[in-house]
């Protein structure tokens, strides 16, 4: 008997429509097959810079985020009670209309009543500058609550961050080191860099304390404690400067540890010493004398003491000299022996100084001295939210650039490298900018970077400025504001109370908030005249999330695949460190309902206002839709937010507007790439082709060289200013905690979370995000929840044998805010101190449009019950935020708890349970 | 392995038809409407028990197709041998109906052909390595046994009957004691099936989905261990120790009726146990056997 | 068809190492996205935004942990789907033959224009690489997609299965492995490729890579201090390093 007939080349579809994904912030290239006008198949663009045809579980799910019940249909206005879920279908017309009539009197008399915070939101450039034609100073994205400890950390340090905006030379890289990675940004060339380096036998070594994923195939793993990366970091620096292992000629070229520290007493303590021409100055190796640190052929020296004056070096050997660090005094309290610490930073020196390769390329420094070739530290580190959602996260970054740094292992070959528009210097980098002013755009970018106390955003009662309370005393590099202080706040009133609060894609009444509970209260809080505490809500979002629910108007946003976006150099491109890249989305399909994408909704919300920039000379809207925006709007002459084919189709980066540009995008296969010239793609900070490059294609309009900040002089400036000095004066109450948090050299010190392990709550509780669902999206998606529909709470084997644990038991787990009824798993891999779950399975009942019995509502759970937005009272009657003193990120991870086995609840069912949501309306 | 209905249906009717059908042509000899009441019951035994394997089918209507692979298949073997053995009895039923005087003779060729078929019945399981419990001539056996002395009881041989109930508790007992060794004989473990058992002991950390997928509920049903207790309890004392007690103490067609319903009784819990105790090794990379 | 070719031309398969694999899931969905519009009947879901969804998958990624003796316990991801066996018993038993073993390729395929629904293959299957479709119920398992890999309609980089093409990290290859000149065999030799439950007499064509040893830090000495700090203090510790400078 013959085989039978396959047919194995079939038609695969009719046509591939290219655009970008939009399952997480990594924003692959996908290619959409279509079959009679319907995606039939999703995969990975091969040509995409950062994908390079891989694709990972949501993207190649994506069929299924366009075919989900949960999508919107149509605009909707709230009849029923905020939070039952009750609406009414109008039209677009009524809809915009009200949001109109609601926003136009705030505008014209009191514009920051109007807040406007966005969550996974890929347009933030855009959102961003709507909302300073608006004039309110109350406008983020959800960067607070999720990475702003390191990006701030990063550009105070290197002028560059971890998260997508740097990475590993995954080509050349021996070693790498991950801290406390999620897997939910630059997630694929992340994995692909993995791979690349496992294939080469390179080592891979996890600091975390849960061994899933990355940490998971990493060659060793260390299982440190939550809260102490700092200081096992600061214990590896103790090492190398113990046994002189670091890269003096890096330090003393790129950074500024041969800058002077002024010793004397006085407002100037701790702050460079500088020349006449207030600028700090180094001490030339070969005169002994002051020399200008830029200067051509200048060799600065570490070991200078000018006028009693010593360097940044010193101060920095001093401190970290100290055998407070040395791994003996850390060990007991990171969970790591002494002797692997020990251990890692031989392997460290070893590969770094022993292993050192070098590239056949000679470059030009910015001081104009030529160097033959380009020699590179084969070490890379990799951080993300393990070690940023702490309150101690600010300096931990910090730490570890600084560990980075001594290692002369940024931007050399085989280091960790940035990506354009990085590396830019934090003095390139905008202000805070929030004065409003009744009718009036705002006079700039609302979030920015300070360089010291005056550029707070205070009041001149010194109240903070913004809802959110960023740039204020309680966290002064706020950089991404405090999302998730937006509804705390307003209902307090404090600072002020506001009229309307708009949101896009934040999940703030479900997994978005610490604190959920309390935060669907407070949406629903009223007056004692019955009226809402905050009066409107504005929410646009493709899907019915719990969010939805308890919103007052519902703008419905289409699907990725539906709609235009840019993915722009101005806020957060697709870069490679060998290229600046940028890239779109477009209709690939229209959509098949009532809904609009929510960019170009803005844009028509905005010139019905009349805001500035957005109307015509006529009073018509300027802007047909959003991707009309797209390509006519400039940023500056020249510069817009797509960098490829301007002008007559050959600009790069700079360039008039050009009508073709979109469908030259399309035609490239949805992206462009601007390359770094060969001479250009190291030592970018210092390197003149690469500040030339830069300045050609438009990120900078000058040359923007720097040296990495070792000693943090904003930093000290806040120090400076709670030590009594300058003046603009912190409160009182507030003092102690500045001169601790900023210290101008990385510190560590324990997690405010911390001090409830006392009180009983020993237990370190976390948080992760699987690599199959983006936040709470993935449950609505028919494939994805069949992997991952609830989720438990994996336990360590120790504290599994004390409760007595054994399969299918369930726990209760009590924080000093609230309390949680949920199953247990054992987890070997663990840091025995340690429990966790994954992010965002548990879903409210009734949302996403699954059935009301579905096993996310039934048995998933959030541990957001237990996080509190505010730490428990201390008696001093101040509300002090859960979040880092520094920079105002929510310090998820300082969760502590304590567990107990507990009888499963009625029905199997995880406690806390909430009501269903109707969502009347919706359908 | 699930215990679908619609097979253990199967399984037990069939055999007992079969076992009656090859009794009904050897050591019977009925004419006339008796003769028809007999064949025609024995005949729709089988048949329903043969149909009912066809609910466990998604698509019964390409059933036919299962005739084509005897050379390598048991369950195309078994279709055959069905079939022919129905067809093979044929002739001699209606002779004995109408009184055609075919010699008895011939019944042995369809006895043989029955017998066969139940032993292919039995094949189709015991061939199945991933199967460890099955994996063994003793269920081909068990088949038999059943088979056999399902059809002396339907057959009305008294003796016969409970040598053949005594053969059935020596195949069962010889298919549980080689069955609950078997799996840890087949050297089959988590640790063999990952490939990682070298590196230490292995354990399952998560499932590879939380929802329900065709391989829990078709190969990985988990029966609580008093209640295989129960069920074998009932299985050799409903099913072959009281037969026997009321083949011994209630004379005539009452004690085989009763010996009958408690065999059947006892031929269900045993073929339910057949397959819910049956643990495939596909559930050591769920952690549930 | 039944019966199992004596041998084939070819031993198509994959090889999927452990070493390398974060269990991202990737290959899971990108299997099911192709092959539910792929060879034959679709992959169905059952109540799929319900309290019980159920679906056909033809790849699934199990996390196990490791215990060593000695070392840090382990995470190893795993993704199972058909190895597409020498001695395939699942093509054995069919009795339509429905189910059989290509001869120019190796590929263990179902017909399912033949296909009764019955199940039996999914028994005779160790590794619970066939799947049932409830929709359609006719067997479902992976075609190391037979459509793709010939399919002269995608370019050429892209005739590989599914699976592969979108693995993240690399760690999925998929190849000849009866030609001992591939890149497939070659990756078996050099990294000690092993096949699953080998008691089970099948025969598997696709191979697993093994996880690395790990928690072994490099025995390359301690760092030696410069000098006793305690006693020279500062400024003794500072004359050494700068010292070392040219």
């Amino acid at each position: 008997m013959s085989q039978p007939y396959v047919n194995t080349s079939p038609q695969v579809s009719d046509e591939v429509r290219k655009t970008t994904c939009y399952m997480c912030a990594c924003r692959c290239g996908i290619n959409v097959h279509l079959k009679e006008g319907r995606v039939s198949y999703i995969e990975g663009n091969r040509d995409h810079p950062i994908n390079k045809g891989v694709l990972c579980a949501k993207g190649a799910s994506g069929i299924m985020q366009v075919t989900a019940p949960s999508r919107l249909r149509t605009p909707l206005r709230r009849v029923g009670p905020r939070g039952s879920g009750a609406f009414e279908p109008i039209s677009w017309e009524d809809a915009l209309q009200t949001a109109v009539d609601w926003l136009r009197p705030l505008r014209d008399e009191a514009p920051e009543k109007l807040a406007f915070f966005t969550g996974r939101d890929q347009s933030q450039s855009f959102t961003g500058w709507w909302a300073q034609a608006f004039g309110t100073p109350n406008y983020a994205a959800h960067g607070g609550f999720c990475s702003v400890n390191m990006a701030a950390a990063g550009i105070y340090t290197l002028g560059g961050a971890f998260w997508e905006f740097g990475a590993p030379d995954w080509e050349r890289s021996k070693l790498f080191v991950l801290f406390g990675v999620a897997e939910d940004h630059d997630s694929n060339p992340i994995k692909i860099g993995i791979g690349k380096m496992k294939a080469r036998g390179a080592r891979v070594i996890g600091v975390n304390p849960i061994r899933t994923g990355y940490n998971a195939v990493a060659d060793d793993w260390i299982g440190i404690t939550p809260g102490t990366d700092g200081l096992f970091i600061l214990s590896l620096i103790h090492c190398l400067l113990e046994a002189g292992k670091v890269d003096l000629d890096y330090l003393a070229r790129y950074t500024n540890a041969a800058y002077l520290i002024n010793e004397t007493e006085g407002p100037d303590k701790g702050l460079f010493v500088r020349n006449a021409e207030a600028q700090p100055f180094v001490i030339d190796r070969r005169t002994g004398a002051p020399a200008p640190w830029e200067a051509k052929g200048v060799q600065p020296d570490l070991g200078a003491k000018w006028q009693g004056h010593r360097t940044v070096f010193q101060h920095m050997a001093a401190r970290y000299l100290a055998p407070d660090y040395a791994p003996e005094a850390v060990a007991a309290r990171c969970g790591v022996p002494a002797l692997r610490i020990r251990q890692l930073a031989a392997e460290l020196a070893d590969v770094a100084f022993n292993q050192a390769i070098e590239i056949a390329q000679p470059w030009v420094d910015f001081r104009g001295d030529a160097h033959a070739s380009m020699i590179g530290r084969p070490v890379s580190f990799h951080a993300m939210r393990g070690i940023s959602a702490h309150s101690n996260g600010f300096q931990t970054a910090r730490a570890l650039h600084l560990l980075q740094i001594l290692l002369g292992a940024v931007e050399t070959p085989g280091s960790w490298r940035m990506k354009p528009p990085y590396p830019k210097p934090m003095e390139a980098h905008p202000t805070p900018h929030f004065i409003a002013v009744p009718g009036k755009p705002l006079t700039g970018p609302h979030l920015g970077y300070v360089r010291g106390p005056e550029q707070l955003a205070l009041k001149p009662d010194g109240s903070p400025a913004r809802i959110d309370k960023a740039f204020s005393w309680e966290n002064p590099f706020s950089a991404h504001g405090l999302m998730h202080m937006v509804i705390p706040n307003a209902v307090a009133g404090d600072p002020y109370r506001i009229d309307t609060l708009f949101l896009y894609m934040a999940n703030m009444a479900w997994n978005s908030s610490m604190n959920t509970a309390q935060v669907m209260q407070m949406l629903t809080a009223q007056e004692p005249d019955g009226s809402y505490t905050i009066p409107r809500i504005i929410y646009s979002d493709a899907y019915a999330s719990e969010m939805v629910a308890y919103a007052d108007l519902i703008l419905p946003d289409t699907t990725y695949l539906e709609r235009h976006d840019c993915i722009s150099m101005l806020d957060r491109p697709v870069s490679e460190p060998d290229a600046a890249g940028d890239a779109i989305r477009w209709p690939v399909v229209e959509p098949d309902r009532n809904v609009r994408g929510f960019q170009s909704v803005l844009l028509d919300l905005g010139a019905r206002l009349g805001l500035p920039g957005m109307v015509a000379e006529d009073g018509s809207p300027k802007f047909r839709d959003y991707a009309d925006y797209i390509v006519s709007h400039q940023r500056r002459p020249g510069v817009g937010p797509l960098m490829g084919f301007r002008g007559n189709g050959d600009g790069e980066g700079r360039g008039a507007p050009n009508p073709d540009q979109m469908a030259r995008y399309i035609e490239n296969g949805g992206f462009f790439q601007a390359h770094v010239p060969e001479e250009a793609l190291f030592f970018k900070p210092w390197n003149a082709a690469y500040q030339d490059w830069a300045v050609k294609v438009g990120l900078f309009d000058s040359p923007q060289p720097y040296l990495f900040n070792i000693w943090s002089e904003p930093m000290r400036r806040f120090q400076l200013a709670a030590e009594g000095h300058g003046a603009v004066q912190p409160p009182d109450h507030l003092r102690e905690r500045l001169k601790l948090a900023m210290d101008p050299l990385p510190i560590w010190y324990p997690t405010f979370g911390d001090a409830a392990e006392p009180f009983g709550f020993e237990v370190h509780a976390l948080t992760q995000r699987p690599m199959d669902m983006y936040h709470s999206w993935g449950s609505q998606n028919a494939w994805l929840r069949q992997i991952r529909g609830h989720n438990p709470l994996f336990v360590p084997t120790k504290l599994w044998r004390k409760h007595g644990f054994s399969e299918g038991d369930w726990a209760r787990v009590t924080s000093p805010s609230g309390q949680i009824t949920v199953p247990v798993v054992h987890m070997a891999a663990l840091n025995e101190h340690t429990v966790w779950t994954w992010n965002a399975i548990g879903k409210r009942k009734g949302a996403w449009a699954l059935s009301q019995d579905a096993p996310e509502s039934t048995r998933g759970f959030l541990l957001n019950h237990l996080i509190s937005e505010l730490l428990p009272a201390k008696g001093d009657g101040m509300r002090y935020s859960n979040s880092d003193p520094v920079t105002g990120q929510a310090a998820w991870f300082d969760l502590r708890v304590r567990l107990e086995r507990a009888e499963p609840p009625a029905q199997a069912e995880s406690l806390p349970a909430f009501g269903t949501l109707a969502m009347e309306g919706l359908r | 392995m699930n215990p679908a209905s619609s097979v253990i249906i199967f399984t037990v009717l069939s055999g007992m038809g079969l076992g009656y059908l090859a009794l009904l042509a050897t050591a019977h000899d009925y004419t006339g409407a008796a003769a028809f009441w007999h064949w025609a019951f024995a005949y729709a035994l089988a048949t329903i028990g043969l149909a009912a394997s066809a609910f466990h089918l998604g698509n019964p209507q390409r059933a036919w197709r299962a005739f084509t692979q005897w050379r390598s298949s048991w369950l195309s073997r078994e279709a055959w041998g069905a079939v022919l053995t129905l067809l093979a009895f044929a002739p001699l039923a209606l002779s004995d109906w109408l009184g055609l005087g075919l010699p008895r003779g011939f019944g042995w060729v369809g006895a043989v052909l029955a017998m066969a078929t139940v032993i292919a019945t039995g094949m189709i399981y015991a061939q199945i390595r991933a199967v460890p419990r099955w994996h063994h001539w003793s269920v081909p056996l068990l088949y038999l046994a059943y088979a056999l002395a399902g059809g002396c009881l339907l057959a009305g041989f008294r003796m016969p009957a409970i040598l053949a109930l005594v053969g059935v508790a020596g195949a069962v007992l010889l298919h549980w004691r080689v069955g609950d060794g078997a799996f840890a004989r087949a050297r089959s473990s988590l640790g063999s099936a990952t490939g990682l058992g070298a590196l230490g002991q292995v354990e399952i950390f998560e499932p590879a989905h939380t929802a329900g997928s065709y391989l829990l509920r078709e190969m990985i049903y988990v029966v609580g261990r008093r209640h295989v207790k129960r069920l074998r309890v009932i299985a050799l004392g409903v099913g072959v120790a009281l037969p026997i007690l009321a083949l011994l103490v209630v004379p005539g067609v009452g004690g085989f009726g009763l010996a009958i319903i408690l065999y059947l009784l006892g031929a269900f819990a045993q073929r339910w146990l057949f397959f819910a105790e049956a643990e495939h090794v596909v559930g050591l990379y769920y952690g549930r056997r | 068809m039944t019966c199992l070719p004596q041998k084939t031309d070819k031993a198509l398969g994959l090889v999927i190492d452990l070493d390398t694999c974060v269990g991202c899931q990737a290959c899971v969905t990108a299997c099911k996205g192709w092959n539910d519009q792929g060879y034959g009947v679709p992959l169905s879901d059952q109540n799929p935004y319900g309290s019980e969804p159920s679906g056909t998958f033809l790849n699934r990624v199990h996390s196990y942990q490791v215990m060593p003796e000695a070392a840090a316990p382990m995470i190893v991801n795993f993704p199972r789907s058909c190895l597409h066996c020498a001695d395939a018993p699942c093509v054995t038993v069919c009795p339509t033959g429905a189910s059989y073993k290509r001869a120019e390729d190796g590929i263990v395929l179902v017909n399912e224009d033949a296909c009764i629904g019955c199940g039996l293959c999914a028994w005779a299957c160790p590794y619970g690489a066939r799947e049932m479709d409830a929709a359609a119920g006719v067997m479902k398992k992976c075609t190391l997609c037979v459509d793709r890999i010939y399919n002269e309609n995608l370019p050429e980089e892209d005739r590989e299965p599914a699976c592969v093409r979108t693995c993240p990290t690399g760690a999925r290859h998929f190849g000849d492995l009866a030609d001992p000149a591939s890149a497939v065999s070659q990756l078996v030799a050099a990294r000690g490729g092993y096949d699953l439950m080998p008691e089970q007499a099948t025969r598997p064509t696709n191979k697993y890579l093994p996880p690395r040893k790990k928690d072994r830090p490099d025995q390359a000495s301690l760092l030696a201090p410069l000098l006793d700090i305690k006693a020279t203090g500062l400024a003794g510790w500072l004359d050494r390093v700068l010292g070392k400078l040219p």
